[in-house]
């Protein structure tokens, strides 16, 4: 059962990279991007088939810290200073959420 | 030149990290390890790659930003992690089958509750 999991992966994987489904052509900061929506990829992953609520709090922070480091390529590429703004706020929002859904977690209220 | 090339180098490191701690988050059995992994890709992973953005752009409102983003992110990360796993011990999640020892449940600190 392992090995036909095993090799059916190898045989997708195998056809899409004959197929140039991973070849992109492109400045090297965007292929960077592409590698971290990549991750955001397994994240999300993690959201939707996570066993308990405590692995789909764990999901959400890491998305909001890899979106911070994608802002950051971004604002490299279009050379704008703002971009780092937008990631500071979503910082502060991520960790105010993370707080927030831990105490909910915990079983406590909000105003507790 | 040689600033844009340690810069480069360290966002590459960054986006490493950040990488190999999401297959951490996706791989590991229990909520605990998984939350080991995807603090490691914090703490190395995006700080390194802001501080890769500083190193490239320099003592500018832009390298300043990323430099507080830093600090912010080492700042918060750190406490949202341990405020998540503190709450998921208390919640009762278990732990699980190749884990060897539990010592926040063996101090007696829930048994005062």
């Amino acid at each position: 059962m392992r090995v036909a999991r095993w090799l059916i992966g190898t045989a997708i994987l195998g056809s899409l990279a004959a197929l140039n489904f991973f070849v992109f052509e492109g400045p090297l900061l965007i292929k960077l991007i592409n590698v971290s929506l990549f991750s955001s990829l397994f994240v999300l992953f993690r959201v939707v088939f996570g066993p308990s609520p405590a692995d789909r709090i764990v999901a959400v922070d890491i998305l909001g810290i890899l979106i911070i480091g994608m802002l950051a390529i971004f604002g490299l590429f279009f050379d704008q200073g703002f971009f780092l703004d937008i990631a500071l706020i979503w910082a502060l929002l991520s960790f105010i959420a993370s707080l927030a859904f831990a105490k909910i977690l915990e079983g406590r209220r909000l105003d507790d | 030149m040689i600033r844009q090339t340690i810069g480069m180098a360290f966002i590459w490191l960054g986006i490493a990290f950040d990488f190999l701690g999401v297959l951490g988050l996706v791989r590991l059995p229990d909520v605990y390890s998984r939350l080991q992994a995807a603090t490691k890709c914090v703490t190395f992973g995006t700080a390194g790659l802001l501080f890769g953005v500083f190193i490239i752009k320099g003592f500018s409102s832009f390298g300043f930003k990323a430099l507080l983003g830093i600090a912010f992110i080492f700042l918060t990360s750190p406490t949202a992690a341990h405020a998540i796993s503190r709450a998921a011990h208390r919640g009762r999640i278990p732990l699980a089958e190749e884990s060897v020892a539990d010592l926040y449940e063996s101090d007696g600190e829930l048994k005062e509750k």
